[in-house]
């Protein structure tokens, strides 16, 4: 019996812990190692270097401006679309016409604004991406010929601006993420129970004291698992940016990110071992970032 | 619930215009951002019945008729149906592989005590909170080493490698909520360990497994960035998300903005449908890893 059990174990797991390290864990750990060398990728010379790609990387300008457009996106990103989606699902949970004697209420077709925030979820980030580089197109895209219509002169060039270009990506980067986020806070508004409001508004407490003392302290691990889901995907931000910005990397580098970097570091200009450096930079700030959320975001846990 | 707010001098009435107000308000609000998600949808759509010349001189008009050539363009000139047929392929093979090892995994790391089950179950879910990018040079290296590089078989591989961290937490998870009862029942009843996790556990663990499938379905039919790196070979072997970005530098160069507009319609109204058909279901399923 006892035998019988470890081999039925073992015949269980040796498959996907076969395909987890070789495709998974080896890559991660080669990562590191490589990146203390000279190797092109090319071919199969490579000498151990040390810490040089890092000193390079130290004085590498464009590395820097794309860290920078990273530390943006990781500050902006998440806060917007979070805060959008708390926006959002709060208006749907309790923006409703009050029936009887329900002290909140939610709005109707409550599930039908759900449904259709939820579209661009479903969607490949790649279609996302080549659908607003279209839209943004200066000539016929549908957002000058929009501001047009509605009697705007202005025809920015939008992903052709050094100074726009990151924002647009952001923009599209919210307008993906933020349907997501609607759901999910308003499954976690949803089981708030309903006698906590009621006692609050009995209380006399207006509806933007019950979101702040009520709704966001209940929410708040749901909101710090978005954080971190938000943090990492402004961290990656590949597809938005190869598919969508001009060169790519925008103009003048102005919507160069570290994930890009290192694509091109290592499949165009054969610089394997100094992209695998990039990596470990990304590796670093995606860290910093986490240890940074954990330690803001610790409270009390509410059970309810 | 007996509660009356307007026992309090004024109550009723205040809060009444006040919720009056506020329903227009988010009302109002929620249709500004149903608008902002479904216009650009809408545009794409519009734009694919349209000639060239209507995309360029009215963006934002009906179309002057249906032009459907260019749909006939997109679906076929522009391979999309092969690279519609290669992503269908890929994903079977990969959602059926992630599905079973996974199920296998969680099954024997949640319910069987071993040495090293926690060691093995904590490096599949910090596999969770690593970014892809950063293996990606050397994992080129190994599918190239491997002769895996721009095969299927490899990328199917290389999808269920990195779906299994989220799989792993999710069902072993899942696992543990079911009673052992049932499983110990079907062992006294001389089932084997393999049986019984086939013909009692899995039947069991249905709804979990429907959430993390529709998970890993939208994730793997919408993955860009490993077969951007992995699958680079011949052109007729592109998956959907990546034959439709390759469609776009060759269209553009060309000029054809209906039949690119028409590729991406094509792209994206098989999931927006299925999604519209099983909504309840999608949304849960995508939300289940963060409720958690």
């Amino acid at each position: 019996m006892q035998h019988g059990k470890y081999r039925f174990i073992a015949g269980f797991l040796v498959l996907p812990l076969a395909l987890y390290a070789v495709f998974v864990i080896s890559p991660f750990v080669q990562s590191i190692y490589y990146s203390f060398t000279d190797w092109t990728g090319l071919s199969s010379d490579l000498r151990v270097t040390g810490l040089d790609n890092y000193r390079r990387l130290w004085h590498d300008d464009i590395f820097w401006q794309a860290v920078g457009h990273n530390v943006l996106l990781l500050l902006v990103l998440p806060l917007v679309t979070l805060g959008l989606g708390l926006f959002f699902a709060f208006m749907l949970n309790v923006g409703g016409r009050r029936r009887k004697n329900a002290a909140v209420a939610g709005v109707r077709g409550s599930s039908l604004y759900k449904v259709v925030y939820f579209f661009p979820q479903v969607l490949s980030i790649a279609i996302v991406a080549l659908l607003f580089q279209f839209a943004y197109n200066p000539n016929s895209g549908a957002l000058n010929s929009f501001l047009g219509a509605i009697g705007v002169d202005a025809r920015p060039e939008w992903l052709g601006n050094p100074h726009l270009a990151l924002w647009c990506v952001t923009a599209v980067m919210v307008w993906s993420n933020v349907g997501f986020y609607v759901v999910l806070f308003s499954a976690g508004m949803s089981s708030v129970p309903r006698d906590f409001y009621e006692a609050a508004l009995l209380d006399g407490a207006n509806r933007l004291q019950t979101f702040f003392r009520i709704t966001l302290p209940l929410l708040w691990d749901t909101v710090q698992t978005g954080w971190v889901y938000m943090g990492i995907m402004a961290l990656d931000s590949f597809a938005v940016v190869q598919i969508m910005t001009v060169g790519p990397g925008g103009p003048d580098y102005s919507t160069e990110v570290l994930s890009f970097y290192l694509y091109t570091k290592a499949f165009r200009d054969g610089q394997a071992g100094y992209a695998t450096a990039v990596g470990v930079a990304l590796l670093i700030v995606t860290m910093i970032f986490a240890g940074i959320v954990m330690k803001l975001g610790r409270r009390e846990r509410l059970e309810y | 619930m007996a509660l009356r707010t307007d026992s309090r001098p004024g109550g009723r009435s205040r809060q009444g215009t006040e919720g009056t107000v506020l329903n227009v308000f988010s009302h109002a609000v929620l249709i500004i951002w149903a608008l902002m998600v479904t216009l650009p949808l809408l545009w794409a759509v519009m734009s694919a019945f349209k000639t060239d010349r209507e995309i360029f001189t009215s963006p934002w008009s009906l179309p002057g008729g249906l032009h459907l050539d260019a749909w006939g363009r997109a679906w076929s000139q522009a391979h999309m149906s092969q690279y519609f047929v290669n992503s269908l392929l890929v994903v079977a093979c990969s959602l059926t592989g992630t599905m079973l090892l996974g199920s296998m995994a969680a099954y024997v790391l949640a319910r069987f005590d071993f040495p090293g089950n926690r060691f093995v179950y904590y490096l599949f879910v910090a596999g969770m909170s690593f970014p892809v990018i950063l293996a990606l040079v050397p994992l080129f290296f190994v599918m190239k080493n491997m002769q895996l590089l721009n095969t299927y078989p490899g990328l199917v591989l290389v999808y269920i490698a990195y779906s299994l961290p989220f799989t792993i937490f999710f069902l072993s998870g899942f696992f543990r909520t079911l009673p052992t009862s049932v499983a110990e029942a079907a062992v006294l009843d001389g089932a084997s360990h393999t049986r019984t996790f086939f013909q009692v556990m899995l039947p069991m663990a249905r709804p979990g497994l429907i959430s993390v499938g529709i998970f890993n379905f939208l994730g793997q039919w919408n993955q860009y960035l490993l077969p951007t790196v992995l699958n680079v070979g011949d052109e007729d072997m592109k998956l959907l998300p990546q034959g439709l970005v390759a469609l776009a530098a060759s269209q553009g160069y060309k000029g054809d903005w209906s039949g690119l507009f028409a590729g991406l319609v094509i792209a994206m109204l098989p999931v927006l449908g299925a999604y519209i058909v099983f909504q309840r279901q999608v949304q849960a399923g995508l939300t289940a890893g963060a409720l958690k």
